[in-house]
């Protein structure tokens, strides 16, 4: 733990260390160059703006109106006959759409049945192995303006069902003792 | 289709919370939800202004063209329209390597650079097969320490926080080879279409 919480600590210095040092040594305007990407970075946030801003408005929306928890309560039935425990539904549901949502029900989860339950492993599990499909699919098409989306969001969406139910067989056979 | 779908999680929400007597919740996380959003953004526009600095700066030392140099043989596969020296592939392969080691502030600068180099090579407003692929590996995320979650439960007093790392590390891994292969799937789909 100790060794991990330090290498964490030391990485991103080090990157920036070692570009600035290639670079003094290759004579490269890094100054200059830093303030050029960084103009592009402040119009990409802006670009961007827009299309966070109305998908984490209408993903709200939806989470408050209590749809989510209804529709959780649908599959509830459906869920429990596969052997899926019923109270880690509701994040694998929120997992992909809302980042902090799930975040947070992870939290809850770990603190009502304790980190080293069955349910506190699951979702410590799902939590770290897949990243907000949504979030991803909306900033880095907004950020660019791709208008049509293909196949990401069902490819994205798919891979995240895997990725639940490879999550449940797994902590299910390591920690079955 | 994100029509349709951002139109209908609006929809499905109002008129729930018409049937649920949720209005006020709603009401509420319209107005919130707005004011967070600019300030989920705005936190990313520092991150993303230092990071496209450092980058930038990475790009005219010749480090992102060593980095694509060194790494691309491994999943030049993965993206067979990008050519093998083209910024894209750098900004690709530095995104993963963020994600690789848990910086993810880092990776989404360098992500969306990487899908603006990309853009440049497809000149379209349509996502290229590249950039289906690259975001699928970035949803299902490869992580080699799962930082925040160890946190989570270092916190709430585990007798071993780091117990999971192994376990999500193997189904981060699955996760990953299946996206890959639905991706596949698809793109084959897709060419039969056109």
């Amino acid at each position: 733990m100790n060794l991990i919480s330090s290498i964490s600590l030391w990485i991103i210095p080090l990157i920036i260390l070692f570009i600035l040092v290639i670079a003094l040594i290759k004579k490269v305007p890094a100054y200059e160059l830093f303030v050029e990407g960084g103009k592009e970075g402040m119009q990409l946030a802006i670009s961007l703006l827009p299309f966070f801003l109305g998908m984490f408005v209408a993903i709200s929306i939806l989470q408050s109106s209590g749809a989510l928890k209804a529709a959780t309560s649908l599959l509830e039935p459906i869920l429990s006959f596969l052997h899926i425990p019923k109270e880690i539904i509701p994040l694998a549901l929120i997992r992909p759409i809302s980042g902090t949502a799930a975040l947070g029900m992870t939290s809850e989860i770990i603190q009502s049945y304790g980190p080293d339950s069955f349910l506190g492993r699951l979702a410590s599990t799902m939590q770290g192995s897949t990243d907000t499909t949504f979030y991803i699919l909306t900033v880095y098409f907004g950020a660019v303006g791709i208008k049509r989306m293909g196949d990401a969001l069902k490819v994205g969406l798919l891979a995240d069902i895997i990725g639940i139910i490879a999550s449940i067989i797994i902590v299910t056979i390591v920690f079955a003792n | 289709m994100v029509n349709i779908i951002w139109m209908i999680m609006i929809i499905i929400g109002i008129i729930f919370a018409m049937l649920n007597g949720k209005m006020g919740e709603v009401n509420e996380a319209i107005l919130t939800s707005a004011d967070e959003a600019i300030s989920i953004v705005i936190g990313l526009t520092s991150i993303l202004i230092f990071w496209l600095g450092m980058m930038k700066i990475a790009e005219g030392a010749g480090l992102l063209n060593k980095l694509s140099a060194l790494l691309s043989p491994a999943v030049k596969k993965l993206f067979p329209e990008i050519p093998a020296n083209h910024p894209a592939m750098g900004y690709i392969l530095a995104n993963f390597s963020a994600n690789l080691f848990g910086l993810g502030n880092a990776a989404t600068p360098l992500g969306i650079k990487a899908m603006k180099e990309m853009k440049k090579l497809s000149q379209s407003d349509k996502a290229s097969n590249s950039m289906i692929t690259f975001l699928v590996i970035n949803t299902s995320s490869i992580t080699l320490i799962p930082t925040t979650v160890i946190g989570i439960r270092l916190q709430y007093g585990s007798t071993n926080p780091t117990e999971i790392v192994g376990v999500t590390l193997i189904a981060t891994v699955i996760t990953t080879i299946s996206a890959l292969i639905v991706d596949w799937i698809f793109r084959q789909k897709r060419r039969r279409w056109e």
